[in-house]
């Protein structure tokens, strides 16, 4: 009997452990039950795309969490880095595809710098809560997309520009292999690096982190550039796929992003989960999201959808914590 | 009148995944009577209070509440059959007022509108207080009183709100001896008027010297209920362990060596000022002093977690400015604080990721993680510290708080420190783990280690220290070496009041 009662307890924290993969599974049942199309291979290939920009956002969106903080910024960085780049590159008719990568790249890290240096200064240093000092860069930031666009659309870029949104590197997209990318990346930083554990133990405990030699300041400040850049990124890749600068852009990402690093640790404590957790939110909430898409449901369904995702996740990370 | 207990436990058997945390524990608790609880850590005392308390269900057994079987199904019932909780974390509101939390939940209104009515408000709580003896101001805020004072609150809300049982969980661990005496006035009055109250402590005399009866519990079985003018220390400890501890402290001779830490005049307004002493390399330095003396922010200031006004350090004779814990660190200092919880633990990362924390950077192979010395480094401490823990993997919190404190220190036995600086080591820790927790200070001593201890515990401070300075509101009163040592001189040294002696002591 104590056998089998180890047995089961071991299949407990196993579906335990493992909640959200078998959430994924079934959502996938379900949607495959209700539209075959769903695991075409196109469709699959498309649910990558569709999550790409939110995968790249959310990975910055980790960081900050697994430390403790919030960053509310990101949908507006990402909106006005979109509008940096089709700026700074519509006079160049004739740029390279590579020229364009590059200018993308710079300014990216230029405007993540900026915003996000603005965000972690004023939480590591001035001490202002973190869901103030990105609310008020939130604004500070779509502010500038609308007054330097005054509220109009970018068009008119070269064709070259759309490659890193567009592109297909054989079969698969670019966007997709640079999503791969940085999620390794990132993955290897938080799991691998020094850093990578100094940002867990900061979100843990930031006293024991303090009085063990971490530099707390520094370490939010990383934090905090690092996603204020992965969102410019993820801003000038977005307005490459669409080959706009929108001003609108981007609105109400950060609420996805939110929703995938929370449904994957299961709540916003801080010094938990990482991006392995990360990737299952993306994926849960891709899957939702092409499954409403699929079934011709309202977009504004998906909407709701995502506020009833950010829940559950808050419910079972209680359920989580109690046991 | 004593012939119904309040409460009477029949058989309670409650296991955890792994633990009987009880094993059919039967006793009784009387109304007018001051029953103890004792036993280590992980014998069954919190479980027991969590029954009672209506936090856990039992297995088995059967539960009587003043006669009548009843099942416990919550806190909320718990409370409305009169049974009173005080946690070491206190439930106080701290930014209330002391009478918005005396009346919280049954503010009084006026008329029947919505409106708190605030002048009934304070004459209610000024009538919970008068009887206790409570002379604390009814409209401060929680959040600017004393601990002690705290705790009074909430023992007083507590008793207003007709608690026939009043447990409390280790209420002395953050007192000074002035305020334990405050305490133990209200735990007679509330004898007086008829309350039964469960005490749980680990500090023997106190126990000793409060209760009716005292129940000792070891491994989730009850060991033997006695009448506490029958019982004594000794005999308490054997229960307790169920084997005699010998020479607790368990002190060796060993060779105390050159000065290697020397603060001269240090001074961090308004907390401390002008304070001078040295460590020697072996040597246990233990600083002694009334609760809120100065001690914690003085080590805390040497290890560079707070700011110097002004004075000297140095360090084997070369003067050193440490502005961070980093820099205290990098010089080979540790310190473990005061609340494990708060500030020396990640609760929710595991022991693997707590130990090697402080030395990640040192260790470090271009920017990555060294897991090779950290696989190695963490599972030869938990060996050597007698760690009791499943795994490097397993979570801190899930630990007891001996294992945890062990922890906190094979932190810094990790990071090569030769100065550790412990404030109150042995605070909420068992019997065992306590004389475990000795014999790694005498142990690192005796290999050329150095110690600064902050003690609230003067038979602690006696037994472990080679020398000890005094602190006095936020300065030295004095230096006693071993021989003059004796907790008269201590107290006279530690006390603006001459002739104030800690009541109780272990």
């Amino acid at each position: 009997m104590n056998e089998e009662s180890k047995y089961i307890d071991k299949i407990k924290k196993f579906v335990k452990d493992q909640t959200l993969v078998f959430i994924l599974i079934g959502l996938c049942i379900i949607v495959y039950s209700f539209e075959p199309l769903f695991l075409t291979p196109r469709n699959l290939i498309n649910v990558l795309i569709q999550i790409s920009i939110n995968a790249l956002i959310a990975t910055g969106m980790t960081f900050v969490i697994i430390s403790g903080g919030i960053d509310l910024s990101v949908g507006s960085v990402a909106a006005l880095c979109g509008i940096v780049v089709t700026a700074v590159i519509l006079p160049y008719a004739n740029i390279s595809a590579a020229m364009a990568v590059l200018v993308i790249i710079a300014l990216s890290i230029v405007v993540g710098l900026l915003i996000g240096g603005l965000n972690g200064f004023a939480i590591s240093r001035l001490r202002v809560p973190a869901f103030v000092a990105t609310l008020a860069t939130m604004n500070i930031a779509r502010g500038f997309a609308y007054v330097y666009t005054q509220s109009r659309s970018i068009y008119g870029l070269p064709d070259t520009f759309a490659w890193i949104g567009q592109g297909y590197l054989g079969f698969i997209p670019v966007i997709v292999i640079i999503v791969v990318l940085v999620l390794l990346t990132a993955h290897i930083i938080l799991s691998q690096t020094v850093f990578g554990r100094h940002v867990y133990a900061v979100g843990s405990n930031e006293d024991v982190a303090k009085l063990c030699g971490i530099n707390v300041a520094n370490i939010k400040l990383k934090v905090y550039i690092i996603s204020g850049t992965l969102s410019a990124f993820a801003g000038a890749c977005l307005a490459s796929r669409l080959i706009t600068g929108q001003p609108t852009a981007a609105t109400g990402y950060e609420l996805n992003a939110i929703a995938a690093v929370a449904l994957g640790v299961g709540g916003m404590d801080g010094g938990k989960g990482g991006i392995g957790k990360t990737i299952q939110g993306i994926l849960i909430i891709g899957v939702i999201n092409n499954g409403l898409n699929l079934m011709r449901i309202s977009s504004y369904w998906q909407i709701i959808a995502m506020g009833v995702i950010i829940l559950v996740a808050l419910i079972i990370g209680q359920f989580k914590k109690e046991d | 009148m004593k012939n119904t207990p309040i409460i009477e436990l029949r058989g309670i058997k409650k296991a955890f995944p792994g633990v009987q945390a009880l094993d059919g524990v039967s006793m009784s608790f009387f109304s007018g009577e001051i029953h103890s609880l004792i036993g280590e850590n992980g014998a069954g005392k919190s479980t027991m209070i969590k029954i009672i308390g209506g936090v856990y269900h039992r297995d088995n057994g059967q539960i009587l509440v003043n006669g009548e079987e009843q099942e416990i199904e919550d806190v909320t019932h718990a409370q409305n059959i009169g049974i009173s909780v005080i946690h070491q974390e206190l439930s106080l509101i701290p930014d209330l007022t002391v009478m918005e939390n005396l009346c919280l939940g049954i503010e009084p209104r006026r008329g029947k509108t919505a409106l708190i009515n605030k002048q009934t408000m304070l004459k209610r709580s000024l009538e919970i207080m008068e009887p206790l003896g409570l002379k604390i101001n009814p409209r401060e805020f929680i959040r600017d009183l004393k601990t002690a004072d705290r705790q009074m609150v909430e023992i007083a809300r507590a008793v207003s709100r007709n608690a026939s049982l009043v447990i409390m969980d280790e209420p002395t661990s953050s007192l000074s001896s002035r305020e334990v005496a405050t305490l133990f006035e209200i735990i007679k009055k509330l004898k007086k008027n008829n309350v039964g109250v469960i005490y749980v402590s680990h500090i023997l005399s106190e126990v000793l010297s409060l209760s009716d009866k005292i129940t000792v519990l070891r491994d989730g079985s009850l060991i033997r209920t006695i009448d506490a003018s029958e019982a004594d220390e000794t005999m308490l400890v054997k229960s307790m362990v169920g084997r005699e501890i010998k020479d607790y402290f368990n002190k060796k001779e060993k060779k105390i060596g050159e000065i290697v830490l020397e603060v001269k005049n240090i001074t961090r307004e308004p907390r401390f000022s002008n304070v001078s002493f040295d460590l020697r390399k072996g040597e246990i330095l233990g600083i002694s002093g009334l609760v809120g003396a100065g001690r914690t922010e003085i080590i805390r200031a040497i290890f560079g977690a707070d700011k110097l006004d002004s004075g000297e350090v140095f360090l084997n004779g070369e003067k050193v400015e440490i502005r961070s814990s980093r820099e205290a660190i990098e010089l080979g200092m540790g310190l473990v604080p005061e609340d494990r919880k708060l500030e020396g633990l990640m609760l929710e990362a595991s022991v693997n990721n707590n130990v090697s924390l402080p030395s990640l950077k040192i260790r470090q192979k271009h920017g990555f993680l060294d897991h090779k010395w950290e696989f190695s480094a963490c599972n030869e401490f938990i060996k050597k510290l007698k760690i009791a823990t499943p795994s490097r993997s397993t979570l801190a919190k899930s630990l007891s708080g001996g294992n945890q404190q062990k922890i906190v220190v094979a932190k810094w036995f990790a990071a090569n420190s030769n100065i550790l600086l412990l404030d109150e080591p042995t605070r909420g820790i068992d019997v065992n783990a306590k004389s475990e927790m000795y014999a790694l200070m005498n142990d690192y001593a005796k290999s050329g280690g150095s110690i600064i201890m902050v003690s609230s515990e003067l038979p602690e401070i006696l037994g472990m220290a080679d020398r000890i300075v005094v602190i006095r509101q936020g300065q030295v009163s004095g230096v006693l070496d071993r021989e003059n040592a004796t907790e008269e001189n201590i107290m006279t040294l530690a006390s603006t009041i001459k002739n104030e002696k800690r009541e109780v002591t272990l």
